[in-house]
Formats: C-alpha cells, sequence, structure tokens
C-alpha cells in the first residue's frame, strides 16, 4: 500500500485518498475565447509520464482537501507533497 | 514450416522430440524493411500476420523490447466477446469473433478457443433494463444475446449467493453464449509462428530509441540494435503508447495504468463460463487448469510499474466473496499486473496520424485479448493501403475532437475510475 503523506494531516494510508489526476492541466482561462485545440487539450490529452508525474490526490477520507503530489509511476516512490497554493 | 498434427507428434516421438523445427527464427535487423511493427505483442504479432497473409507484404519486422508474448498478451484473463452496445464495437468485436472461429485451424497451432459462454449479473430492475437495451442492441447487429431472469441464472451458476439478506440480490443476467475464452500465449505463438513462416522478421531485445521524421515523413527507426530504414510504421505498444509519443512529440488522449488480476490454487470444475459481477467490478472464470482466473478494478493512479498493490485486489476480491462466498476458502496463487493503454472514452483508436507513414494502434482499455484478430486484421488493411476499414472507421483519433466519441459506458474522461 502506498504511504501518502497529506500536507495538512501527514503520513496516512493510501486507501484514506483518491486519486486526482494529471496535476500540471490548467483550464483555459475563464471570459476568453477558447480554440477547439486547446480544450482538447485540457480535456482528453495527456503526457502520461514514466518517471516523475505530478498529480492530483484527494484526502478524500481524511480532510478532504485537495493536494498535489510528485510521484514516480515507475516505482511509486512519493517524492514530494504540497497544498494546492504551493509550489512543487 | 513443420505442420504439427498428430503424424508429426508421432514422428517426432521417435527422436524424443529432440529435432523440432524453431517456431520461429531469430533473425538480425535488416537495414530496411517496407514495414516496421513496433511492439511484439498479440496486436504486433497478428498485424504482421496479417500484413503478410491478406496484403502480401512480407518485407516486415517486429521490434520487441522484451520477448514476445511478455506483455499484456501473456497477462490478460483471455476472455473473449462481443457483447457491445455501439455499432462499431458490436461490428469491430463480432468480425472478430469469427476470427477466433477458425483460428486453431488457420494458424495451425492449438489456441483452445472454448465458447463457453459469459454472464453480466444485475443486481436491480435498473440494471436488468439497460442489459434487455445491450442485447437487443447486440441482436440487431447479429450477436447472440440471452436475457435471463433469477432463477434461469440460478440454474447456470448454482454456487453463487442467492440467499434472501445478501446487499447485491441477483435479479438475471445477459448471456453471451458464443463468448468464451482461449489460451492467451498460444495465440501469440501462433501467430508469431506463421508470420515467421511467410518472412515476416521478429526481433526481439531491440528497443526503439527514437525515429527518423522528416518533412513529415516517417523515414526510419532508431533501436538499440541500429537504425532500421522504413516508410511505414505500425505503433501497437499498449502500455508504452505515451513514452513512444513523446519520441515523436505527440500527445495522445491515453494514460497508463496498471491492472492486476490473480488466480487461485487450482480446484476441481466449478464454473464452466465467465461470469462478471453487476454490483461491483469482478469478473471470473476457471482455467483449464481449475485456477479461478480473476480481475477487476484498475489500481487506480497512472503506472508504469507492472504490478499493483494489495487494497485493489483485496477490493476486487470482496466483490468476488460477496458473489461466490465459497471463494473466501481458496488460497491465491498468484496475482500480477500489467499496463493499460486507458482511452478517454474506453473505446481504441486505429488510425493514421499526422505523419505520413505512422500508423497507431492503442487506447485497448480493459479489452486488448479478444480484439487481437479484428485489430490486427483492420491495422493490417489500415498500414497496407494507406487508409481506414469500415470496421475501423470509428475508432479515429480525431474523434476526441470533433465530438464522435465511442463511450460505450459513458464514464467521462477519468480513465482511472472507468
Amino acid at each position: 500500500m502506498l504511504n501518502i503523506k497529506c500536507p495538512y494531516c501527514g503520513d496516512r494510508a493510501q486507501k484514506e485518498f483518491a486519486y486526482g489526476g494529471d496535476g500540471t492541466v490548467k483550464r483555459p482561462e475563464l471570459n476568453k475565447e477558447v480554440s477547439n485545440k486547446e480544450w482538447d487539450d485540457f480535456v482528453y490529452m495527456r503526457k502520461s509520464l514514466r518517471g516523475k508525474h505530478i498529480e492530483l490526490w484527494h484526502h478524500i477520507s481524511g480532510c478532504r482537501q485537495w493536494f498535489r503530489a510528485q510521484r514516480d509511476t515507475a516505482t511509486h516512490e512519493i517524492f514530494k507533497t504540497a497544498k494546492i497554493s504551493e509550489e512543487i | 514450416m513443420q505442420k504439427y498434427s498428430i503424424f508429426s507428434l508421432i514422428k517426432n516421438a521417435f527422436s524424443n522430440h529432440q529435432n523440432w523445427d524453431l517456431a520461429w527464427k531469430d533473425p538480425t535487423p535488416k537495414k530496411e524493411y517496407d514495414v516496421v511493427i513496433i511492439g511484439g505483442g498479440g496486436h504486433g504479432l497478428a498485424t504482421a500476420y496479417y500484413l503478410a497473409k491478406e496484403h502480401k507484404i512480407t518485407n516486415v519486422a517486429i521490434i520487441e523490447k522484451g520477448w514476445i508474448g511478455g506483455g499484456n498478451i501473456g497477462r490478460n484473463t483471455t476472455i473473449i466477446r462481443s457483447n457491445f452496445m455501439f455499432d462499431e464495437n458490436a461490428a469491430f468485436n463480432e468480425f472478430g469473433m469469427n476470427l477466433w472461429r477458425n483460428m486453431s485451424q488457420e494458424l495451425n497451432f492449438n489456441v483452445m478457443f472454448s465458447p463457453r459462454g459469459i454472464i453480466n449479473l444485475a443486481h436491480s430492475d435498473a440494471q436488468m433494463n439497460t442489459y434487455a437495451r445491450r442485447g437487443n442492441s447486440m441482436r440487431l447487429n447479429g450477436i447472440d444475446a440471452v436475457l435471463l431472469n433469477r432463477e434461469e441464472v440460478k440454474k447456470m451458476i448454482p454456487m453463487a449467493d442467492f440467499s434472501d439478506d445478501v446487499r447485491y440480490p441477483i435479479f438475471g443476467g445477459l448471456v453471451q453464449p458464443s463468448a468464451g475464452t482461449a489460451r492467451h500465449d498460444a495465440v501469440a505463438w501462433g501467430y508469431a509462428r506463421q508470420a515467421d513462416s511467410m518472412g515476416v522478421d521478429i526481433i526481439q531485445n531491440c528497443e526503439v530509441t527514437g525515429f527518423d521524421v522528416s518533412a513529415g515523413k516517417i523515414n526510419g527507426v532508431r533501436t538499440s540494435r541500429g537504425d532500421i530504414k522504413t516508410k511505414k510504421i505500425g505503433l501497437c505498444v499498449a502500455g508504452s503508447t505515451n513514452i513512444l509519443a513523446e519520441k515523436l512529440n505527440m500527445t495522445l488522449p491515453i494514460e497508463a495504468h496498471v491492472l492486476q488480476a490473480c488466480v487461485s490454487e487450482p480446484v476441481k470444475p466449478i464454473l464452466d463460463g465467465v461470469v462478471t459481477f453487476g454490483a461491483g467490478h469482478f469478473y471470473i472464470s476457471q482455467s483449464d487448469k481449475g485456477e479461478m482466473v480473476m480481475g477487476g478494478d484498475l489500481d487506480g493512479y497512472n503506472s508504469y510499474a507492472q504490478k499493483g498493490n494489495l487494497p485493489t485486489i483485496q477490493h476486487v476480491l470482496t466483490g468476488g466473496v460477496a458473489l461466490f462466498p465459497f471463494l473466501s476458502r481458496l488460497k491465491m496463487l498468484r496475482t500480477w499486473g500489467g499496463i493499460m493503454d486507458m482511452s478517454m472514452d474506453g473505446s481504441p483508436i486505429i488510425d493514421k496520424t499526422h505523419i505520413d507513414g505512422l500508423y497507431l494502434n492503442c487506447g485497448w482499455c480493459y479489452g486488448g485479448f479478444k480484439s487481437v484478430p479484428s485489430s490486427g486484421w483492420t491495422f493490417a488493411h489500415t498500414i497496407a493501403q494507406n487508409r481506414v476499414h469500415e470496421l475501423n472507421s470509428g475508432y479515429s483519433l480525431s474523434r476526441f475532437s470533433n465530438g464522435y466519441l465511442i463511450d460505450e459506458k459513458g464514464l467521462g474522461t477519468k480513465t482511472w475510475i472507468s
């Protein structure tokens, strides 16, 4: 089982968390013309990197906060977790 | 090529089976090929076979990083079915069913295709309605489907939990009697042996390190065993699709996720077909050796590790025990994982790309094994004719931008919960 460090609660078991996908995807700006390509990239296109991957997690059975984690997708090692407002 | 038969078996018995021909050669890569297939799994091997057989293109190389049959073709739960609702999926997979039925004869290799039926169980009235709708769609597309009520299901799988106080009582189920299982390794080996006999070079332990692309055209591929010139490349690398796409500066609607499966210790025959639990994600069949073969959810986060974590196995088997209480007394023999190329609508992509001479075959999600023959056949057509076949015209890469998604389950773009 993964051991994930919630930035608010500390180390907790993976079972308390829900995955949120690629954490580098940014929604196109509001109130601006969005091209089809920009929207496709946001909704569908993913790099799915092998190695260090920045991703969203949700401490759904804990404090219910979203946060970002940097994890190796080949070894499952988690290097760092950070609040959404912080740099990772 | 030596034909496999009872006579060749007897003949070789006299020499203690020491003189069988190699099933396929171990060639050194040539400088140039007409077509290079990247990925020596089921889809790659089948593609090469149909290129040679249907399109007479035999100057073909299959490049495989590891060994053939070491990826998802050897890691799946061997289920073959065409119980789909949407026309594109139904036509494509039913075409495949016909290829499965003749495969052992065609390949002169016993793939042990066994059409023993699949039951999708329903646990509510709403689910029965959904299955009735799907069954009707299947029958309109010429696929056999039978909707069973609770009593009829009980006759087929009496060992399931039919007591009154269960959390998810069985209301009935949708059966595709012609679905079944096959021996997955034999499929890879059978295609490899026939492709090799027609002149295809199967090059193992050869990793792709880059591509030679100029002016939007494929000129060749760089590998750990030297550069190979070619005008056409077919990419069938399943879970490694994103890694190779990055080398081509492409981003795809695909994510790599690990999916686990497990088998129990072998027991006497108890289950003759495939059963899926409708209230959770769990499916089960019994292998010819007697092991219960089981699988379910993805681990749920992007992964390139061909192994998973215990919570998922525990979650999947909780569903299993709820359905078949006898499972709780079985020991698990093995668990393993494979990397799925999860697409954003749950359907595959078999298409040309914006690079001239680069063809894409990916996005198989949970359903790669059953599609091996139909995928190989249509992909070979796409490569040979440089245009998609009617059967795979729906599986385009452009469907994500133009809105023609084939979302059989309507689960949206969160690949890890689909």
